[in-house]
């Protein structure tokens, strides 16, 4: 029995009904990922041979001895009789943004390559206190900048477990390859702008960017504080709603994690729907983006294929009895990459003043004069080109003398964006939505080096999902086909403050209604190998 | 007057006030390097500058962030009481250089302030 295909859910029962050992599942974990990951993440460039191209690469720390341990621990508490929790040995990988006690923590980055966490992150000590068994940390871009994996300082970078040649999608996308691969069946990952949704859709896995302070922020490393939200990645969308229910919740360590009670999202999982109201709007199946030389914007169409799934998946909604509402406008829906190049960059650059080379993470190893060299340096050396283009633009955008006109306004076009959505989900109002459902990504993975280097065209991958992190509400990307070149297609569904169980049960419901259809047999590249 | 009248389309930034930025925010950089990053600083700056379009109310109330808290979602603020963390020689080994439980660096530059 090959337990990598199966789901958490499925996992955790068998474990603690003893029909399998957390110790032989963590074990065949192990080896699915000996089989396909091939050479974990290292510091500086690589050389390309044909084993590097050959694997995932989705991990850069791998906890084996821990995880045998921990999975032993879990078998000896069921064989007395104790529950070990919702995750009862099930695996899982985390993406290498959080803090994870005694466990290197490098967030991609040569600045933090040395550093090793004092303590766990909120979520990652709520996984394993629910008797989940991590297998270790994995990739991401550098600090979660990027949109491809690419930016990583640890190479090789990950790769599509669907195509080898393409790229993940990112921030998370590790997280999204090492369960698509059958690595682990969750991940905990990070989303500001659309890095666990977009990865999602990039390798046919599911992803859940919850409520921002639906799930707290302590011992994640920062990036736009007002906009990063931990969630789940998972391969169905049960998975998800169990790893939620693990990780949601108030924190007093984090003073914005909500104190809204946590409702049963498994429970809620088989209620239908049946009179819920689901719009599509055309500000989503199209982008708008500058043109490198000129300042003119082109409007293009998002591919015919992904339109078209996301309006299978509207008919097959239909016929469990929703009622879809079209047109939906949102019309300030293209302004969320602008707003964003500015409020994240004034975020980050905000928190990436803290690396200096003194009290943790790289020091340069040259002489220096005086302590002001020192950080010149040491942050010179240790950041990568895409932290330092985030700190650069922070700095200028929110400088005195350009604050009003950048960042306040930036700041302004946020309220717009978040009464587009608080206009179609008021329940007094002309739409009444329960959710808007659209396509997560403009276009399916695109082949690694194509997009790297241009961080305007990167950062318009994220035009569909970013809207959701300038509003705080939550969105869950699913997996429903794949395209003419066999990549996996993602629709995303978004909905009002909190209301990720309402996302989660129509999640299931087009899971369920599309249980038979073709594409849902067929497994990624690297399984066939 | 709405925001949209203020000009600053078509704005640049310059090789000069690049490398003042360079110095603000700590960083040492390649030539190789500084022209790369000058460059997409200013594609992105293009990409910022649709904002520039969009007609705002004066009145508009910024948003700092989406979600809003009430006080029956944000958590109590915690007693002001000093917590030592169990094994502070953890954290100690993490800094590059240490010498008795302090942190060693270079010389601190002075600068007279006028």
């Amino acid at each position: 029995m090959d337990f990598c295909d199966l789901s958490a859910f499925e996992l955790a029962s068998l474990i603690r009904s003893r029909k399998i050992s957390a110790l032989e599942v963590t074990q065949g974990f192990l080896q699915r990922i000996e089989q396909v990951d091939g050479l974990p993440g290292k510091l500086g460039s690589m050389e390309s041979n044909s084993h590097d191209v050959e694997g995932v690469h989705a991990f850069i720390t791998l906890t084996t001895e821990q995880a045998l341990q921990r999975a032993a621990q879990i078998d000896q508490c069921i064989a007395t009789g104790e529950d070990p929790g919702m995750l009862a040995g099930v695996p899982f990988t985390v993406k290498d943004i959080f803090c994870v006690k005694d466990t290197p923590t490098t967030a991609g980055s040569r600045i933090l390559a040395n550093f090793v966490a004092p303590y766990h992150a909120t979520p990652v000590e709520r996984m394993l206190r629910a008797g989940g068994v991590l297998l270790g940390k994995v990739n991401l871009d550098e600090f979660t900048y990027g949109s491809s994996n690419e930016s990583s300082a640890f190479q090789p970078c990950p790769r599509n477990p669907w195509k080898l040649d393409r790229v993940p999608g990112g921030s998370s996308g590790a997280s999204a390859a090492s369960v698509a691969a059958g690595e682990a069946p969750l991940s905990l990952g990070t989303d500001t702008a659309g890095s666990i949704r977009q990865p999602a859709a990039f390798c046919g896995v599911v992803g859940m960017k919850p409520t921002y302070g639906r799930v707290s922020r302590y011992g994640l490393i920062a990036f736009g504080s007002s906009l990063d939200c931990p969630g789940p990645v998972s391969r169905d969308v049960r998975d998800a709603a169990l790893m939620l229910q693990v990780i949601a919740g108030e924190d007093e360590r984090d003073a914005t994690a909500s104190r809204q009670p946590v409702p049963d999202y498994l429970a809620g999982l088989e209620k239908g729907v049946k009179g819920l109201r689901i719009g599509l709007s055309p500000d989503y199946f199209r982008i708008t983006y500058p043109h490198v030389e000129s300042d003119d914007y082109t409007e293009q169409a998002i591919t015919t294929e992904i339109e078209t799934a996301v309006r299978h998946a509207a008919e097959l909604l239909q016929e469990q009895g929703a009622e879809i509402i079209e047109p939906v406008p949102m019309p300030n829906t293209r302004y969320g990459i602008p707003a964003y190049f500015v409020i994240s960059r004034v975020e980050a650059a905000s928190n990436l003043h803290r690396y200096d080379g003194v009290k943790y993470g790289y020091r340069t190893s040259q002489p220096v004069k005086d302590l002001a060299e020192l950080y010149r340096r040491s942050r010179g050396e240790g950041f990568g080109v895409q932290p330092k283009l985030r700190i650069l633009m922070g700095m200028y955008v929110s400088a005195a003398q350009y604050s009003e006109q950048y960042y306040r306004r930036a700041l302004k076009v946020r309220t717009l964006i978040r009464r587009d959505f608080e206009r179609i989900f008021d329940p007094q109002g002309e739409y009444r939505l329960d959710a808007l459902l659209t396509p997560t990504t403009p276009t399916t993975a695109f082949p690694l080096g194509e997009v790297y280097g241009d961080s305007v065209l990167m950062q318009y991958a994220d035009q569909l999902t970013v809207p959701a992190n300038h509003a705080g509400i939550p969105g869950i990307s699913i997996p429903s086909g794949l395209d003419s070149q066999g990549l996996p297609i993602g629709i995303q569904l978004l909905g009002a403050d909190f209301s990720e169980g309402l996302l989660l049960r129509i999640g299931w419901a087009f899971e369920q209604a599309s249980a038979d259809e073709f594409w849902r047999k067929k497994v990624p590249e690297i399984l066939l190998k | 007057m709405t925001d949209t009248e203020q000009p600053f389309e078509n704005q640049k930034i310059s090789r000069q006030l690049f490398d003042y930025l360079v110095q603000l925010a700590a960083l040492e950089l390649s030539e190789e390097q500084a022209k790369y990053l000058l460059g997409e600083l200013n594609a992105q700056l293009r990409s910022i500058q649709e904002l520039a379009a969009i007609p705002l109310d004066e009145q508009l109330p910024v948003t700092t962030h989406g979600v809003p808290y009430t006080d029956q979602d944000r958590p109590e603020l915690r007693a002001d009481q000093s917590r030592p963390f169990p094994d502070s020689q953890k954290i100690l080994q993490q800094a590059p250089q240490v010498e008795d439980d302090y942190f060693v660096v270079p010389d601190i530059p002075h600068t007279t302030l006028e």
